[in-house]
């Protein structure tokens, strides 16, 4: 164990750092310039800008700005938005929560209900529920996020007048009871297509433990069927779904840029795309690093997940 | 057809099958998968049901145990469990009967148990599914289990994860969980077969010491007429989906009244401790020299961690004489199908020479070795996994002439002859290999290594995945094909009923090294290690001899 933390701990600082070169080359190669969205303001000289360009140390070869960004960022020092001058970790900070807020039930929902469909769908495969969760499955797939979203709207909030149709709370009323208010519909909406994907992997998860021998021994020693599904198909049909829920850690907390958009929620997916359209590069390279780690956790979390559950990697 | 079933009393009787009809569904090559099936498992017997695979032997043991899938159907007739007809009956009532009065132990014990359980869980299952003892009660009773099946250190065995555990070890567990509850009746499918000889022969001796102890009632479904010499009181053969002859096992093997059995009891490859009469060549210097070859394979990282170095082939040296077959047997992890995948260059050597036809080819490249490796060819294991099926048998069988630069129209009329050549119709070579039957598949793999008039050909288990019948045929055709083409064989097997019958000479493997090397009447009837004489004594069924001729022979 200590050898395979050792060996993805080497990978991963790799990893970070060819991704952070290429997002900074590539950051840095856009037409126009962090300092672009200042030319704009009328009231900007070429002399200011310059200064600016001093000030913030743009003026340095690429190498040097590069170097002294990772150097400040392994100190916990993460630079500090263009538009606001707030330290980006700050900037993060105030976005995270409410991303996860929103991703994190409609994730929820889509794993309870997603992995309830794939196992009834494997266990009755063929039957009218299969065909209709199949189906189901592929019209959520294939239709996009941003039209459920907007009929969600309509429907809701525009006809029946149920839910609001955008943002996180009523400004001057933060109880409890608005924000679950202003949850519902973006975070169902959002769950559609996740329990799409999760049912279809969860049925071929079963229906590949199903066929094992061992639910045939299962059976040959009396088990009632229930058991026989729950502790010895579902227990090594979960096993791979464990490596696809830490793929799918990261964008609990990264966003979800349509959704978020179409809701006006206040989330990480709206900050990244306002800090580029804004060029906020120092954002903008903070949510990269961000969603980077956070792939390398997720997936580091899962295989030491599978490990704990699945005795044959934890004492093989 | 059938011999007469004697009216036994009903007590005397633990199982009685009658009239059994088994539907399969519509569009299946047949429409029963059993028909019209009678027979009796006397209490405290063992009952061996023996066919090839389709007879029907499998579908019956599930019937029994209500198991069925659900597109298969008991159309009619009876099966009664000590004194009571299940047919019909609920499934709960069904499942209340399941492991406590019938249990039954599977073919493959890797497969067979749950990998997130433990050993002590898993045994422990079957009593709570029952409502029997109490947590402690049922631990006790499981570690007094572990110890009766002879497990060493039931105390840890218990909590022991089945993926620790040799094959061996898991069959022992399965038969600790099949006996929890004492069941009258235990039905064992083809519990041995995946097991090598010697573990066999250990299990196949537990099975019928517990059988003795507890005077329990045995259904053992099997393919080996070896192992119903071994245990059997009585037998039924099946073909088909019919019962063809039933009896007592003397009666049945002595003087058998079908002409299946017989030739099924024929098929049997016989341990022989007659030599070959080896084929006569002009050129009797070796086309293949191995001196001192290694193997090592190394697990683990080097970097992190401890690593794992395990010898597969460890100093092998051994050569073959032009038109000879030398068998290679070995019990699995011996190191015999490496030795074959070294001499075929699919896996690097690490140490040690391959002289074929006097150079040492272990030391070539890949592409050095390239315009060889026509004239080295494999016969490979199971015949439904090494054809490609998307294409079809006569791409199959041209496609590696052509690449070697054979014009195409003259590799089809080679391919077509050879078709004919191993037995099968000249029309095949524009089908595809799912229309083949298992034997037939094996013959157009020997063709295809044919194709290329190779001057060495490797077959790793070549008749392993066959019929008994199926495999004295391709036995007999690739003796055939040797002493026309004169080309030398190397054998790998497990079975040396097999390998007593094709080879010239006999290497037997152990733990990567050759233990002895002789022909077989010295390793059948003479051996002069005891690993070989180990070996010999775990085959089932019968003590080695001069029985009849030859087929390799003939």
């Amino acid at each position: 164990m200590r050898g395979f933390l050792l060996n993805r701990l080497s990978q991963s600082l790799i990893l970070l750092l060819i991704v952070s070169v290429i997002g900074f080359l590539v950051l840095n190669l856009l037409p126009g310039g962090p300092l672009a969205q200042f030319g704009l303001d009328p009231g900007m000289t070429q002399d200011d800008l310059d200064r600016l360009k001093e000030q913030l140390g743009l003026n340095r070869p690429l190498l040097m700005q590069y170097l002294d960004w990772a150097w400040r960022l392994l100190q916990g020092d993460w630079g500090h938005s263009f538009r606001d001058g707030a330290p980006v970790l700050a900037v993060i900070g105030r976005h995270v929560l409410a991303t996860l807020l929103l991703m994190g039930t409609s994730t929820a929902i889509a794993i309870a209900i997603g992995t309830w469909i794939g196992i009834r769908g494997a266990t009755h495969r063929y039957s009218l529920f299969d065909h209709l969760a199949t189906v189901g499955a592929m019209v959520a797939l294939s239709i996009p996020t941003f039209w459920f979203g907007l009929v969600g709207i309509y429907i809701f909030s525009l006809q029946l007048g149920w839910l609001p149709a955008g943002n996180m709370y009523t400004i001057g009323d933060g109880s409890v009871l608005n924000y679950l208010h202003h949850l519902i519909l973006p975070s169902v909406v959002l769950s559609l297509v996740h329990v799409a994907i999760w049912s279809r992997y969860m049925r071929t998860a079963t229906l590949d433990a199903i066929s094992q021998d061992f639910v045939k021994t299962a059976r040959a020693k009396g088990l009632s069927e229930r058991r026989v599904i729950m502790k010895h198909v579902v227990g090594n049909a979960l096993l791979p779904m464990i490596t696809l829920a830490g793929v799918q850690l990261p964008s609990i907390l990264t966003g979800a840029l349509v959704t978020e958009t179409v809701f006006t929620w206040p989330g990480m997916g709206r900050l990244f795309l306002d800090s580029l359209g804004y060029s906020d590069y120092p954002v903008v390279m903070g949510l990269l690093m961000f969603s980077a780690i956070l792939v390398i956790l997720g997936n580091l979390i899962a295989d030491i997940a599978v490990a704990i559950v699945d005795p044959r990697i934890r004492l093989g | 057809m059938v011999a007469s079933i004697q009216a036994v009393a009903p007590h005397d009787v633990a199982l009685s099958v009658r009239d059994l009809s088994v539907n399969l569904p519509e569009g299946m090559e047949r429409t029963h998968a059993v028909e019209n099936i009678s027979f009796d498992l006397k209490r405290g017997q063992i009952l061996c049901i023996i066919g090839e695979s389709g007879s029907g032997k499998s579908v019956t043991a599930n019937a029994i145990m209500g198991l069925l899938p659900k597109v298969i159907r008991v159309s009619s007739g009876a099966i009664q469990l000590d004194g009571v007809n299940i047919i019909g009956m609920s499934p709960d009532k069904l499942r209340s009967l399941r492991g406590r009065v019938v249990s039954m132990i599977f073919q493959d014990p890797l497969s067979a148990l749950n990998p997130l359980m433990t050993v002590g869980a898993q045994i422990d299952e079957v009593m709570a599914a029952h409502g029997v003892g109490t947590q402690k009660s049922r631990r006790g009773r499981a570690i007094e289990l572990l110890t009766e099946v002879g497990l060493p250190e039931p105390e840890l065995m218990y909590h022991q994860y089945p993926f620790r555990l040799s094959g061996g070890q898991r069959q022992r567990v399965m038969i600790a969980m099949a006996l929890a509850l004492e069941p009258t009746i235990l039905i064992a499918d083809e519990p041995t077969t995946a097991l090598d000889v010697t573990t066999q022969a250990q299990i196949l001796e537990l099975i019928r010491d517990i059988q003795r102890r507890k005077g329990m009632s045995v259904m053992f479904i099997t393919h080996d007429f070896g192992v119903v010499a071994e245990i059997a009181d009585s037998v039924v053969v099946m073909e088909k989906g019919h019962i063809v002859e039933q009896g007592s096992a003397q009666q049945v093997l002595k003087s058998p009244g079908h002409p299946y059995t017989r030739r099924l009891i024929a098929a049997v490859p016989r341990l022989t401790g007659e030599d070959r009469i080896p084929l006569e060549t002009a050129d009797k210097a070796p086309i293949l020299k191995v001196e001192g070859l290694m193997k090592t394979y190394r697990g683990g990282s080097a970097l992190f961690g401890k690593q794992r170095v395990v010898p597969a082939v460890n100093e092998v040296s051994f050569d073959l004489a032009p038109g000879r077959t030398l068998g290679v047997v070995g019990e699995s992890g011996s190191g015999k199908s490496s030795l074959g995948r070294l001499l075929i260059k699919l896996l690097d050597s690490d140490g040690g020479g391959i002289l074929f036809e006097g150079r040492d080819i272990a030391k070539l490249s890949e592409s050095e070795f390239r315009p060889l490796r026509p004239r080295v060819q494999m016969i490979f294991q199971d015949p439904f996994a090494s054809l490609n099926p998307r294409s079809t048998v006569g791409h199959i069988l041209t496609v590696g002439p052509v690449a070697h630069g054979v014009p195409y129209a003259q590799a089809r009329e080679e391919a077509k002859a050879l078709l004919a050549h191993v037995g099968l119709d000249t029309g095949a070579f524009g089908r595809y290999p799912h229309e083949f039957s298992g034997g037939q598949r094996q013959r157009i793999g020997i063709a295809r290594a044919l194709m290329f008039k190779p001057k060495l050909l490797i077959a790793d288990e070549a008749v392993s995945a066959l019929d008994v019948s199926i495999q004295a045929q391709i036995l007999q055709l690739l003796d055939q094909i040797q002493r026309e083409t004169g080309v030398s064989m190397i054998f790998i097997t497990h079975d040396l009923r097999v390998a007593s019958q094709i080879c010239d000479e006999i290497a037997v493997m152990q733990k990567g090294r050759i233990v002895e090397r002789g022909p077989p009447s010295q390793i059948f009837l003479d051996p002069r290690s005891a690993y070989t004489r180990e070996l010999v004594a775990a085959i089932p069924g019968e003590q080695p001899g001069p029985t009849r001729p030859v087929a390799a022979n003939g």
